[in-house]
């Protein structure tokens, strides 16, 4: 049987036909580069969007704006109805709250236990100590990592601390999740383990994603699996089935060439696309 | 490598002194703005006041010591041995002591913010932070700057001490000197303006070393590379601001109060 950490803040008022997050011709560049260029995406509520694209096409970048850690260039990003790229960091700090973040290598606090970590964003919340303990205790039971709460991430692999990163991502119920490489680095079968936990989450709590990788074998894997509750793991979708709430994002060269399904994807005549997923 | 032109040279040390204008100010103004991280304000001040309580003391001594010294054979040529006291706890208080305390406190304490929340900032440690909801200058920048404003302060005055009693001890065991003329001259010599001027001095240090040393953090690019480089400015940025710095507040001081 499944455990879902619980959460004491009251279900998602917005509008289910509105999406999640709203990209609308955003373009970002550094010291005179252009990474991001007239990006325009959504994500609607309960869809997991899989950003694929080759290193350095700017997906973490895109990531890190969905969530206002960096500001655009020119273009409009809306999330839960919001305006973020006009919003001032006190007010996205609140917003935040309804967004939990994966990053590339975990970014766990290196001078904070698992318990601590895991705790954080519900310490700063000043959530009474017992009610910490029991959301910090399902969050790492969800990620099967119940036994390290006294560790300190430095004690932990690789693959433990980005199960340790989601379960801090989804200590307190986020409306979105966005997952930077969550497999990025790591043996094909820790890899498995973290889509496995994606999924759960995906198949679970239909939370919203986004989910960025250049791992084409995780990002399949995604979209034809499906979380079996009474087994506790994964299985694939009878009938070569494919998951109608997972679609896919290619970006190349700072440009999106393909928003599309999973079953578009393999059947796309672009020439880049058939390079990339060959 | 390409050099950069004058005109982006200039727009990145504008761009820079902005930087650092809005950090101080913002890491300033958030002691009045909830929440408040009393906790990690205790464990900076522990860290910075009683951690460099060891090279503070040993400095202050032996400066105290080395000024009976050298002051001592010069004035012996005067037949005015008997003001070494004066001259030792004058020097002490009004630079010696905020000057060489700041440059210790700095080489500790700057270079240790600077690559602490620098390692933090490649490892997208401050990100995660800022996505978890928590303003990273309330959190790690304003405890620090007031931890060591404070505990410079005091740290200051121990160095004051320790070394008008290391020049003691070099004047009296050493130079066979009296010790209670040495305090008598020492003590008799000082005047609020000192005192003033010599504790206004660490504050002003206090503020450039943590302002320096989180800057430099909070603005690491590019990995362990870029945490070195950050540490090493951090602290050659603080150390002649400090000195620079103490030319002018002794210039002020001299013009307010005469001497």
């Amino acid at each position: 049987m499944v455990t879902a950490p619980q959460t004491t803040r009251p279900a998602t008022q917005d509008d289910p036909s509105q999406p999640v997050v709203l990209f609308d011709g955003v373009s970002i560049g550094f010291e005179g580069k252009q990474v991001l260029e007239n990006i325009s995406l959504t994500v609607s509520p309960g869809e997991t969007r899989i950003l694929l694209g080759p290193a350095g096409s700017g997906k973490s970048v895109l990531l890190k704006l969905a969530n206002g850690l960096m500001k655009p260039d020119s273009g409009t990003i809306t999330v839960f109805d919001e305006r973020i790229d006009t919003m001032p960091e006190e007010q996205l700090f609140q917003l935040r709250g309804r967004i939990g973040m994966v990053f590339q290598e975990g970014a766990l606090f290196d001078s904070l236990t698992v318990r601590d970590n895991v705790a954080y964003r519900l310490m700063e919340q000043k959530i009474p100590e017992a009610e910490v303990t029991r959301r910090v205790t399902e969050a790492l039971r969800f990620v099967e990592l119940e036994q390290t709460l006294d560790k300190f991430p430095s004690q932990l692999s690789g693959g433990m601390r980005r199960r340790v990163a989601i379960a801090r991502a989804i200590v307190n119920r986020p409306d979105l999740i966005l997952y930077d490489s969550p497999t990025g680095g790591l043996d094909p079968i820790t890899s498995t383990t973290i889509i496995e936990l994606v999924m759960k989450q995906r198949d679970v709590y239909r939370t919203s994603s986004l989910l960025v990788t250049h791992r084409l074998q995780d990002a399949f894997m995604l979209a034809t699996h499906t979380f079996d509750r009474e087994k506790n793991h994964m299985v694939p979708i009878p009938d070569g089935g494919l998951d109608s709430k997972t679609n896919f994002l290619v970006l190349h060269d700072g440009h999106i060439v393909f928003d599309g399904s999973t079953h578009d994807l393999v059947h796309s005549d672009d020439p880049f696309l058939k390079e990339y997923l060959s | 490598m390409p050099f950069d032109s004058i005109e982006s040279l200039t727009k990145k040390y504008v761009v820079a002194v902005q930087d650092y204008a809005i950090l101080a100010g913002r890491a300033i103004a958030n002691i009045f703005q909830r929440p408040h991280y009393f906790g990690d304000l205790i464990t900076q001040a522990d860290s910075i006041g009683i951690g460099s309580l060891p090279i503070v003391i040993l400095t202050g001594f032996f400066t105290g010591g080395v000024l009976a010294l050298q002051s001592a054979s010069s004035l012996a040529q005067f037949g005015a041995t008997a003001i070494t006291g004066e001259l030792v706890s004058l020097s002490m208080i009004k630079e010696l002591g905020p000057v060489l305390t700041s440059l210790m406190v700095s080489g500790r304490n700057a270079s240790g913010m600077a690559s602490e929340l620098g390692s933090m900032m490649v490892t997208e440690q401050i990100d995660a932070m800022r996505a978890l909801g928590t303003d990273p200058l309330k959190k790690l920048v304003t405890p620090r700057l007031y931890a060591t404003v404070v505990m410079l302060f005091f740290l200051t005055i121990i160095s004051d001490t320790v070394g008008t009693l290391g020049g003691a001890f070099v004047s009296v065991v050493m130079l066979g000197q009296n010790g209670s003329q040495y305090f008598h001259t020492a003590y008799q010599t000082l005047r609020y303006p000192d005192i003033i001027q010599g504790l206004v001095k660490p504050v002003v240090f206090g503020f450039i070393i943590a302002s320096i040393g989180c800057f430099y953090g909070m603005t690491t690019r590019g990995g362990t590379q870029g945490v070195g480089r950050s540490t090493t400015q951090a602290v050659v940025v603080s150390s002649v601001l400090i000195i620079f710095v103490d030319f002018l507040i002794s210039q002020f001081m001299i013009n307010v109060f005469g001497f």
